[in-house]
């Protein structure tokens, strides 16, 4: 799961993380005691018709401002380590 | 006007006499941006209340008109994102980000004549009820300071109390705003989901998410939402209320019906803070309100679907957070994942890891209908219930938290413990609609809050029944103020 969520968990980690988490799920599996067969799952809260603005061209952020607070650059980019080094 | 005397003015009353020409903004800018500093300077013998401080006044030219708002200073919860101004989220992973933009609520209150005083502490990215959970350590009570303000919007809250800001935004997902005003004494209100634009408030849950105002009296919290709300095109779940916010004036609150849910009103709720809110219902009462029982079932359940809902959607929105665009990065990884993995074990607090583990796991293959499907199912559950009370009952009461502030470091080994603070708010969270806490009295010396609830863009009729009340209790915050 750690793995899925992009977490590294040192060794003195996983175990606190285990049981908090398994009683945190022993309360949630309450919900379990509900027959919620013929509900509708909740989309919006607010009913609201769809906004949309017009579609205009604006500028967009300035590169080198979009850059500006990566822990690293090059170029024209974001740098970062190799997928397979 | 003397520096003390000044402090002694609601944000409305200030906003007046500036316009009235007998108080200088800059004057009360720099009387407050000296307390802030002050609280900042003094390390772990202050509050704690700020991540930041302005260091001078931005607004414009010293003595010029400064809009409805008056110039007054505003303290702005961390993860509001303020062009130019450290704002991170109280995490470590974003260390040293200045945003390139402000957020559409900073931004409009700006515009209305608001000067930004300064970035208060919270929970790291609003997960938590105590402002424990934070990379620049925890903010402590004014009332006393062994004791936690509550969260995640306890920097905020504490702030206003200890007469540090005259007024503050924060933002609730499942009672931020709400819990951390009561355990201050001060008044937070929640308002309808949408009303306030989320562009620039860094993402928790992003269904649940709202801005709003934390101030020392309801006029001043009227005052600083009429402000804040509106659509906003770069938020597509914003909208226009169907009635501007006015400023409160009801002194009684004749031919008004409350309700009382009986789920939310006994179980698990201290001695104290009981006795307070039976007071407060009969004070309600005296104003010529009538008081009477509603139900709402599906209440004791909404703890649950909350913890499955908000972690689900924080597990998706704390993605971004990689190293790769703002922000901190490891050092030392050598291949992307690493730098990734690295990057957010270093970053994230435990209780975010936590609450990323829990949605990534609901979220996943095979647990998705067990867990944020029923959830999602329970949550139309609590808003049918609502709407089914409301039509009984005009506004509904309960306490705002279950218990006073507790000691610092009481509950940070027990989430669970934790999240039940949140016992009373998140029903209102999860059916959207708008909720104000308001001081009643004390317990223990500690001050008790007295939630409001109302329908979806009720927010008048809450403002004016908080008013009255308000007025009734006449609670006494002076005890908080930093002297």
């Amino acid at each position: 799961m750690a793995r899925l969520a992009r977490l590294e968990l040192s060794d003195g980690e996983i175990e606190p993380m285990a049981r908090e988490l398994s009683a945190v799920l022993e309360h949630i599996a309450r919900i379990k005691e509900l027959d919620l067969s013929d509900v509708a799952p909740t989309s919006h809260v607010v009913e609201m018709t769809a906004l949309l603005r017009a579609d205009e061209v604006r500028a967009s952020l300035p590169r080198e401002v979009a850059l500006a607070q990566a822990p690293a650059v090059s170029e024209d980019g974001f740098l970062v380590p190799s997928p397979q080094a | 006007m003397s520096g003390t005397d000044v402090l002694e003015l609601t944000a409305a009353a200030a906003a007046a006499q500036v316009a009235a020409g007998t108080l200088a903004p800059h004057e009360l800018f720099e009387a407050y941006r000296a307390r802030a500093q002050a609280d900042r300077d003094a390390g772990e013998q202050g509050l704690g209340c700020f991540t930041w401080v302005a260091p001078q006044d931005r607004g414009a030219g010293a003595d010029a008109q400064r809009g409805p708002l008056g110039g007054v200073p505003l303290a702005v919860k961390d993860l509001f994102c303020t062009e130019g101004v450290p704002s991170q989220s109280g995490s470590r992973i974003l260390e040293g980000y200045e945003p390139p933009y402000t957020a559409t609520a900073v931004a409009r209150l700006l515009e209305a004549g608001a000067s930004l005083l300064a970035k208060t502490n919270q929970d790291e990215f609003a997960m938590g009820s105590s402002t424990e959970n934070s990379a620049f350590g925890p903010t402590r009570n004014p009332w006393d300071r062994t004791r936690v303000p509550g969260g995640s919007s306890g920097g905020s809250a504490a702030a206003v109390a200890a007469g540090l800001a005259p007024w503050a935004i924060g933002t609730d997902t499942g009672g931020s705003i709400r819990q951390p005003a009561a355990l201050c004494g001060v008044v937070g209100l929640k308002p309808t989901y949408g009303t306030v634009s989320r562009y620039g408030m860094i993402a928790f849950a992003s269904s649940l998410d709202q801005a709003g105002p934390i101030t020392r009296d309801v006029r001043d919290a009227a005052l600083l939402l009429a402000h804040m709300v509106g659509r906003d095109g770069c938020d597509a779940t914003s909208l226009q209320a169907p009635e501007a916010i006015a400023l409160p004036s009801a002194q009684r609150l004749d031919g008004l019906v409350l309700g009382v849910p009986e789920e939310l009103s006994g179980e698990g709720i201290e001695r104290g803070v009981l006795d307070c809110f039976a007071a407060a219902l009969q004070r309600a009462q005296q104003l010529g309100a009538r008081v009477q029982s509603v139900h709402l079932p599906h209440a004791p359940h909404a703890l649950s679907a909350y913890y499955v809902l908000a972690p689900a959607e924080a597990s998706s929105n704390l993605a971004r957070f990689d190293g790769v665009r703002y922000g901190m990065r490891a050092e030392g990884a050598e291949e992307l994942l690493d730098m990734y993995t690295r990057t957010r074990h270093d970053g994230f607090g435990a209780e975010v890891k936590r609450r990323i583990m829990l949605g990534t796991y609901a979220l996943s293959s095979g647990y998705y209908e067990a867990y944020y499907g029923a959830a999602q199912r329970v949550r139309t559950r609590i808003s049918e219930d609502f709407r089914d009370a409301f039509g009984q009952v005009d506004l509904m009461l309960t306490p705002t938290a279950p218990t006073v502030a507790f000691e610092l470091g009481a509950k940070t080994s027990d989430p669970l413990e934790m999240y039940l603070n949140d016992y009373c708010t998140v029903p209102m969270s999860l059916a959207g609609i708008p909720a104000i806490s308001i001081p009643c009295g004390l317990s223990e010396g500690l001050p008790v809050g007295l939630q409001i609830a109302g329908p979806a863009f009720s927010e008048n009729r809450l403002l004016d029944a908080a008013h009255a009340l308000e007025l009734a209790f006449a609670f006494d915050g002076s005890a908080a103020r930093v002297r």
